[in-house]
């Protein structure tokens, strides 16, 4: 098919000429140019224009289009042609541009950084100390060098308790061994941390005696020698005793203590934490405001220093409540970078929360109408990893996970934007001819 | 927005608060204006007197989003993209959720196009009342020949009229999909250093939005951006390339955010839409499928959070496209709209007085998971919304939104009478609200079921408990 060339530039040109139907012009191959458009008979204002300039436009034409892979034969269009005209091309050279942008200004109160775990140096007996926060924007971004990468930590329970399949297929064999358990993920699963979870203590499952419970906590401290998080049960009236008990055996230790709440006795927490050398977990859910209180509490009331907080501002599981969970992050985040002092502190997310979601435990969906939702066992970890993914983005340092595949991924992807990851470079530049 | 006050918006309005737009006021449609909730199109009298003419072009260009709104496609389907106000959703919302593309190659037999491309089509997933979707095909020519990629985009285009994206370097290429595909307003993918001006004409000769792409180097993107909207092109997509891995990856991450931070700022030569590539995680040599589709996926959700307005992916897995796509919605889902129903008794299906009666929350999510988990499984029933402000299940017995007594008003107020609207008195009860069967049964005189702790069991739990003995 002929080789059709716009040229409205010169309909532009002409357009106080009431030459209208220039914008008919076409250019053949051999750059014949078709005036069809322009009507039988001739308009004597074009003529005289084009007579006067056709020598000029000729050769203009000519390059253009030879720049555009027309055949161009010297000499011939100008005579070829009743008359010569051309457009004024659209593209000549490439217009130079920089690109800048500037560092947030109002980004100018860091984050407090907080460690956990004492090593011998610090009269515990931990191998390391974990360190988290210490940002001056938001995570991975170009404006201020992050200083410490996330961190997880994977949970060990003092029960056996109903997981999702695959997970419980990991921990099947140790799920009656804390600390074979808390060994297993250290060893093989890379965790940075073991949170120990006393839930057998809830008066409404097995109601083991605080007394009792603590010593599943040393356990746990002999068996690995990263640092440790404790959990109680969720129990808010039994809690404060528990944690108070478990801070007593683990003292020196520098655990983080979880949960401070403010449904419950959290003075009692923060003062175990102060007594016994620990760091306080400061929960609230998903309301920026309740977060302020409590930190405010603990600081102001019960004179926990700023170095020994961390907050968990609540996890929702992707498609329930993921929204309100990553925002609230965020906000709380850039208000601390804005200067908002009861909100400068590091953050933790209860990341296993996204094995509530039925979309990573159930067989499939429920719904008739759904596409095929595929094998569950790949659905469950890509969920902890999105979930925590998303919460690592909106600011959060501390991960509480489960799945070892969820793990690893959490870890590779935050540790990627962290900058610490090198990898053979990967030319992208035929992506469109991959095999894949 | 170049203004963010309705007193700012009001100025340009005709100020005679006639009520045409169905607001009382101009100011009150002043502030619909800049919540991006009204379009000035809707002030009828703006739009059509003559002597407003001037503060109509005026007010537009002050509303105007900060990054420009671009559309790939025609009809029902076509994708709009951009059209963004701020950096982090609190501070509006996001709109024109990211537009997730999956691939597909022109090397492929025309069956195994026909099949692909139909799995795209027809993907869904039922969330929150409505169906999570895929938005469109890219189409990459493996071949570099013409006529080979002509086919397939004329293959992709008869199967479905999802919108296209053209994908090659080469302008013959490129011009040759589009005279098959001219009428589908598709994205051409890409301009760049070596062949921008060829594929500039393209743009300009079909009509098309198109992609400038320049790897890793912002300067060149920015350059070439500028060069065509000089020429008139004005629906730009921005291309800086997306490494899989390493710091490559990092680099990617910060060249997304340092654009839209420019754009958001003001600076208008760079404020187009951003096209992510996660599909280049099957370059990055991950050898296990699985591992390589979960990486596509982590990248996707690092730009779906940081900036990406369209992606193009490659995995079908639904381990892939469930996560990405509720993701997306995650992101996009507007923080200022209420997410309750009203509380009242609906029916689903064609209830009768021997079909069960259920009750759950008024929190949208909640509701819709329980609705659909039964009227997809064809159960015929009533199904009571308690009114709990919005709060689920779970949440609403912890924080006392949803008591015996709650549930009672809401029967009474929905004039659904147990004893008479249904012939066996009985009621079933979320699991996750087992703690108040006895309140109920001494508040509503009814026979109180515990039913299951999720809603999507409610099926198998039926076989077993119903009709009650
Ligand atoms: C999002 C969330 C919130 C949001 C709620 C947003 C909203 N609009 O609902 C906010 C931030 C407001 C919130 C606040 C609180 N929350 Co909250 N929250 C959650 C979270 C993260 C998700 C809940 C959710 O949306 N689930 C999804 C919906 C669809 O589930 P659902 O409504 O229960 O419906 C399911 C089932 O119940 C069932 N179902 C529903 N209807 C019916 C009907 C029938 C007939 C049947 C058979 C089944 C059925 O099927 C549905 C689908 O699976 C959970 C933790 C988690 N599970 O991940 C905590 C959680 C529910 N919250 C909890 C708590 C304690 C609270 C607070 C009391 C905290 C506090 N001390 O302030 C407050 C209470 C606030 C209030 N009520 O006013 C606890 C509850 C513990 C308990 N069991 O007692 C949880 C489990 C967290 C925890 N581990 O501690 N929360
Ligand atoms: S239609 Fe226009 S002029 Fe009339 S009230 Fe609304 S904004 Fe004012």
């Amino acid at each position: 098919m002929a080789k059709k060339m716009k040229l409205s530039d010169i309909t532009n040109m002409f357009a106080g000429m009431d030459v209208e139907a220039l914008e008919g012009v076409t250019i053949e191959g051999d750059i014949e140019l078709d005036l069809g458009g322009l009507g039988g008979g001739s308009d004597p204002m074009l003529a005289a224009a084009l007579g006067q300039e056709s020598a000029v436009l000729a050769q203009h034409f000519a390059r253009i289009a030879g720049m555009f892979g027309y055949p161009v034969g010297i000499g011939g269009p100008a005579a070829a042609a009743p008359a010569a005209a051309l457009a004024a091309p659209k593209f000549k050279d490439l217009i130079p541009a920089k690109f800048d942008v500037a560092n947030m200004a109002d980004w100018a109160t860091p984050i407090q950084e907080v460690r956990i775990g004492n090593t011998s140096a610090d009269g515990g007996s931990r191998g390391k100390a974990v360190h988290v926060g210490g940002e001056k924007a938001l995570p991975f971004y170009f404006d201020a060098e992050m200083p410490n990468r996330n961190q997880v930590t994977i949970d060990v329970f003092d029960m056996r308790i109903g997981l999702a399949k695959a997970v419980k297929q990991n921990y099947d064999e140790v799920m009656d061994s804390p600390g074979e358990w808390a060994k297993k993920n250290v060893e093989q699963f890379n965790a940075d941390m073991i949170t120990i979870h006393l839930i057998s203590t809830d008066p409404l499952i097995k109601d083991t005696p605080a007394k009792e419970a603590a010593k599943v906590v040393e356990e746990v401290l002999q068996a690995v020698d990263v640092p440790i998080a404790i959990g109680g049960s969720g129990n808010p009236q039994k809690d404060p005793e528990v944690l108070a008990k478990a801070a007593e055996v683990a003292e020196g230790e520098r655990c983080l203590l979880a949960s401070a709440s403010l449904n419950l006795d959290y003075a009692a927490i923060a003062e175990a934490a102060l007594k016994y050398d620990h760091d306080v977990l400061s929960w609230t859910q998903l309301d920026m405001n309740s977060q302020k209180e409590l930190n405010r509490k603990l600081m102001k009331q019960c004179n926990v220093p700023r170095e020994r907080i961390i907050m968990d501002p609540t996890t929702a599981a992707l498609g329930y409540g993921l929204d309100y969970a990553y925002t609230n992050m965020e906000r709380i985040r850039l208000a601390a970078l804005m200067g908002d002092d009861e909100l400068t502190f590091p953050m933790s997310s209860g990341t296993t929360n996204a094995w509530g979601a039925r979309e990573s435990w159930m067989v499939g969906s429920p719904l008739k109408e759904d596409s095929d939702w595929g094998p569950r066992e790949y659905r469950g970890p890509i969920w902890e990893i999105v979930t925590g993914l998303s919460l690592a983005l909106a600011g959060n340092d501390l991960f509480m996970m489960m799945h070892p595949t969820s793990v690893a991924f959490l870890k590779k992807a935050t540790q990627t934007l962290f900058g610490s990851i090198e990898e053979e470079p990967v030319d992208i530049s035929n992506w469109i001819a991959a095999e894949v | 927005m170049k203004i963010n006050s309705p007193l700012q918006a009001y100025k340009y309005l005709p100020q005679t608060n006639c009520g045409e737009c169905g607001e009382p006021t101009c100011m009150a449609f002043a502030s619909k204006l800049i919540d991006r909730s009204g379009k000035t199109a809707d002030c009828p009298p703006l739009v059509k007197e003559k002597k407003f003419a001037k503060k109509l072009a005026e007010l537009e260009g002050l509303l105007a989003p900060e990054i420009r709104e671009v559309i790939i496609g025609v009809g029902e389907k076509a994708a709009k993209i951009g059209g963004d106000d701020v950096l982090y959703r609190h501070k509006l919302t996001f709109f024109n959720k990211t537009k997730m593309f999956f691939d597909v190659a022109d090397n492929m037999d025309e069956a195994a196009i026909v099949e692909r491309v139909k799995q795209v089509a027809d993907f869904r997933k039922f969330y929150v009342g409505n169906y999570l979707l895929l938005d469109g095909v890219a189409i990459r020519a493996v071949s570099g020949d013409p006529a080979k990629f002509a086919a397939a985009v004329k293959k992709v285009g008869e199967t479905t009229d999802l919108p296209l994206i053209l994908c090659s370097f080469d302008p013959a290429v490129l011009k040759a999909g589009l005279e098959v595909a001219k009428d589908k307003n598709p994205l051409l993918y890409a301009a760049n250093k070596d062949n921008w001006k060829e594929v500039g004409e393209l743009a300009l000769e079909y009509k098309v939005p198109v992609v400038v792409s320049a790897l890793n180097d912002l300067d060149a993107l920015k350059t070439l951006a500028k060069t065509f909207a000089d020429a008139g092109i004005q629906d730009i997509v921005l291309d800086p390339g997306t490494v899989p891995v390493g710091k490559g990856l990092k680099n990617t991450f910060t060249n997304f955010l340092k654009i839209r931070r420019a754009g958001i700022d003001g600076d208008t030569e760079i404020a187009y839409p951003i096209l992510a590539l996660p599909f280049t995680a099957w370059m990055a040599g991950i050898e296990d499928p699985v591992n390589a589709s979960y990486w596509e996926t982590v990248m996707a959700s690092m730009f779906t959070i940081r900036y990406g307005d369209i992606m193009i992916l490659h995995s079908m897995e639904p381990y892939a496209v469930l996560p990405e796509m509720h993701l997306v919605d995650t992101i996009y889902t507007d923080p200022r709209t209420p997410v309750a129903v009203d509380g009242a008794m609906y029916q689903v299906g064609s209830p009768t007085a021997d079909s069960p009666v259920f009750f759950t929350t008024n929190f949208a999510l909640t509701y819709y998971t329980v609705e659909s988990d039964i009227a997809s499984n064809g159960i015929d029933c009533w199904l009571l919304a308690v009114d709990t402000d919005g709060i689920g299940v779970e949440a609403a017995v912890a924080g006392g939104q949803l008591t015996a007594d709650k549930v009672k008003d809401a029967f009474d107020k929905s004039t659904f009478d147990l004893k008479k609207d249904v012939n066996h008195n009985t009621v079933i009860i979320p699991g996750l609200s087992a703690r108040l069967q006895g309140d109920l049964e001494d508040s509503l005189g009814a026979s109180i079921k515990v039913g299951p702790m999720d809603s999507g069991r409610i099926p198998g739990w039926m076989e077993k408990n119903w009709p009650p003995k």
